[in-house]
């Protein structure tokens, strides 16, 4: 029976803790190579230091010697039910698109926050962008009892201000768990020094959350990456981004609206392929010679269909040095769509730690803050509700060829 | 889909998207068990035509095993193989006596940086894995290098939800990481499934295998009785040492590795 995997990330302001929970997860479930904690011992030594879990995570030099995370990192370790990928985000406000870039890839979070200081800029904005993310199987985990005398007093006062400030984006937290990760209290095993807590340790309660659900049932979405011809044979690759693709299926090309049916499904060495599932990367071939391309998507006829639009609203986290203004032309990518795209107006630019509207209608958006965006297009678009296929529902802008900012899209009937 | 799946089709969307956007890509083949999954996979995401060079890059230091092979498996899978040497170096007797940074610099490095300007790459597919070492966890799918190949790793592009930097300004190119995702586990348990050659040093002989493989007299095998895929895929479920123990660019120091990164080792 092949095992199970789980994508978590950690995430919370700068010195709550993040690293250091992270190699008390290691250390406790034995997922740590001997010769990485001589490393690690040795590191601490060099650096005049008692030996600091963290350190298992923050691979750079710089990482060590300034006690920062500056880039999101990835390992993994075990449980009795499964296995975990853990992704460590940088909590330091310098570095939130790194913070982004391992929050987008993760199934679960833990929020962690430090007992002694509470809610902190980088908890909010942090929280904001896992609401954002559509994350919903969370635990907020309050580090560092061990500094407030195990006091459930401070838990509950701690509790009570992180759940306020996540209600107002949409989190209702699974789990909200006292631990110190530096002393192991209720990470891998229930603290004799916490008596009047009676839930589940961190590990306990990772165990309990569910792998994200599949969209086999959804309607079909096929997004077309690329035309292929092999050996004379026109093959048309791309993602099954929701739905489960049929040999067979009557199917309708946005955004040219011709139909077709799907002939073959074309797997390398593998003969009469009847079906590919949500997610599969896989080929087809059509009985009719259209006009398919990058960027297309192909439906089935008969279900819910996409839709088309010449503009979008949408919400976008900005986070680049060079902000986004109205008027100016960027890169829209969504999906295998690639086009140039308006900024037609910014109707609210919102701080996204303390979600305050600092404007409305503004002219620019800076970085590090969220903006409630209107975006056209001179050729049509094709988007779907993020719920039903966040693939579709949900975009990257590209400005002087980075990725700037990450949106999601809010209204679709314009 | 199962988690092998799913898995595989990440890395065929990435090399799809990368030879879309890149014509002027190759992929480097080290011939060991990582990259050989990944040539594996290029030939699944293009049907069994590769579109592009496979660029083996050699020292002149390593095992027989490893030319041959190469040589077997380029000729079946009909593949363009360029081989990239740094044929002075090596004249000059460039070698691990001389230091190991210096003898990776010179024969791997060096020899990729000429590979690369020969043919005017844009970018590289390359195998590494985000678990085979603390450096490598903190690597994109899609990674610019500058001219000089080093790697800001200060100041990396974002990247979400599939979406990658997908051009480059100037002087710079892109590494590609297909493969990133993976754990070492994975990959035996896909070659297991997929049924993927790999060189013989892997499988124990006389209670000595080699978990990860590369120049000669820079390899060491670990003591290990796994001598098939069965029995490794056991061996790594249970030991608790890892990968590149046997690497000695690995143990000269805590930081080599990321010193060899930044100058743009792969």
């Amino acid at each position: 029976m092949e095992r199970e995997h789980l994508k978590l990330v950690i995430v919370g302001h700068v010195d709550h803790g993040k690293s250091t929970l992270i190699g008390r997860l290691f250390f406790d479930t034995d997922s740590l190579p001997k010769e990485k904690i001589e490393e690690v011992k040795q590191i601490c030594e060099a650096l005049g230091k008692e030996l600091e879990f963290a350190y298992v995570m923050d691979h750079l030099e710089e990482e060590r010697s300034q006690g920062i995370t500056i880039d999101t990192a990835q390992t993994f370790f075990k449980t009795e039910k499964r296995d975990y990928v853990i992704i460590d985000a940088p909590g330091h406000r310098e570095f939130t698109k790194n913070m982004i870039t391992g929050a987008s890839q993760a199934e679960a979070a833990i929020l962690i926050v430090d007992a002694s200081e509470g809610v902190r800029e980088q908890t909010r904005r942090h929280a904001y962008i896992l609401g954002m993310l559509g994350l919903k199987q969370v635990i907020v985990a309050v580090n560092k009892m061990d500094l407030v005398d195990y006091s459930e007093n401070v838990f509950n006062e701690v509790s009570k201000q992180t759940t306020d400030f996540l209600e107002r984006i949409g989190i209702a937290p699974t789990y909200i768990i006292p631990i110190s990760a530096k002393e192991g209290d209720n990470v891998a095993k229930a603290s004799d020094r916490m008596k009047w807590y009676t839930g589940p340790t961190i590990l306990q309660a990772l165990d309990t959350f569910k792998k994200t659900e599949k969209r086999d049932e959804n309607p079909l979405r096929f997004a077309v990456q690329d035309v292929y011809n092999i050996d004379g044979k026109r093959i048309i690759v791309g993602r099954v981004e929701a739905g489960t693709l049929r040999v067979g299926d009557n199917i309708i090309v946005l955004p040219t609206g011709e139909e077709t049916t799907v002939e073959t499904i074309e797997e390398f060495l593998k003969e009469d392929v009847k079906e590919a599932p949500s997610g599969k990367s896989t080929g087809i071939t059509v009985a009719d010679k259209l006009f398919i391309d990058r960027g297309h998507i192909l439906y089935r006829k008969g279900e819910k269909a996409p839709h088309l639009l010449k503009e979008i609203k949408g919400n976008i986290f900005w986070m680049s040095k060079e902000p986004l203004v109205v008027g100016e032309k960027v890169v829209f990518k969504c999906s295998t769509q690639e086009l140039p795209c308006t900024v037609k107006a910014i109707e609210k630019r919102i701080d996204s730690s303390t979600l305050e509207i600092i404007e409305e209608n503004a002219e620019k958006l800076e970085n590090r803050e969220v903006g409630e965006v209107v975006l056209s297009f001179s050729t049509e678009v094709i988007v779907d509700d993020f719920n039903s296929t966040p693939d579709l529902g949900r975009f990257v802008i590209e400005k002087n060829y980075n990725i700037s900012g990450g949106g999601i899209i809010t209204h679709l009937e314009r | 889909m199962d988690y092998l799946d799913e898995l595989e089709s990440k890395s065929i969307y990435i090399i799809r998207e990368a030879y879309k956007q890149f014509k002027d890509i190759a992929a480097l083949w080290s011939i060991g068990k990582d990259s050989t999954t990944l040539v594996w996979l290029i030939r699944k995401a293009f049907y069994g035509k590769v579109p592009f060079p496979v660029v083996h890059i050699d020292t002149s230091y390593k095992f027989e095993e490893i030319y041959e092979f190469r040589d077997k498996w380029a000729k079946k899978w009909n593949l363009k193989l360029i081989v990239g040497r740094n044929e002075e170096a090596i004249k000059a007797g460039m070698g691990p006596h001389m230091g190991k940074l210096q003898c990776c610099t010179a024969l791997k490095t060096e020899a990729l940086k000429m590979t690369i300007d020969k043919y005017g790459f844009k970018a590289l597919l390359l195998g590494i894995r985000r678990d085979e070492h603390g450096i490598r966890a903190k690597e994109r799918y899609f990674s610019p290098r500058n001219r000089e190949f080093q790697w800001n790793y200060k100041d990396q592009p974002p990247e979400l939800w599939d979406q990658y930097k997908s051009k480059q300004e100037g002087e710079e190119h892109i590494r590609v990481h297909p493969l990133l995702h993976w754990t070492e586990l994975d990959i035996w348990q896909y070659i297991k499934r997929e049924n993927i050659p790999v060189v013989e040093l892997y499988f124990a002989k006389n209670g000595k295998r080699y978990r990860s493989i590369g120049c000669k007299p820079c390899c060491s095998p670990i003591p290990s009785d796994a001598d098939t895929i069965d029995k490794i895929i056991e061996e790594l479920k249970t030991t608790n040492i890892s990968e590149r123990a046997g690497r000695a660019q690995d143990k000269e120091r805590a930081y080599m590795m990321q010193k060899l990164r930044a100058l743009g080792y792969m």
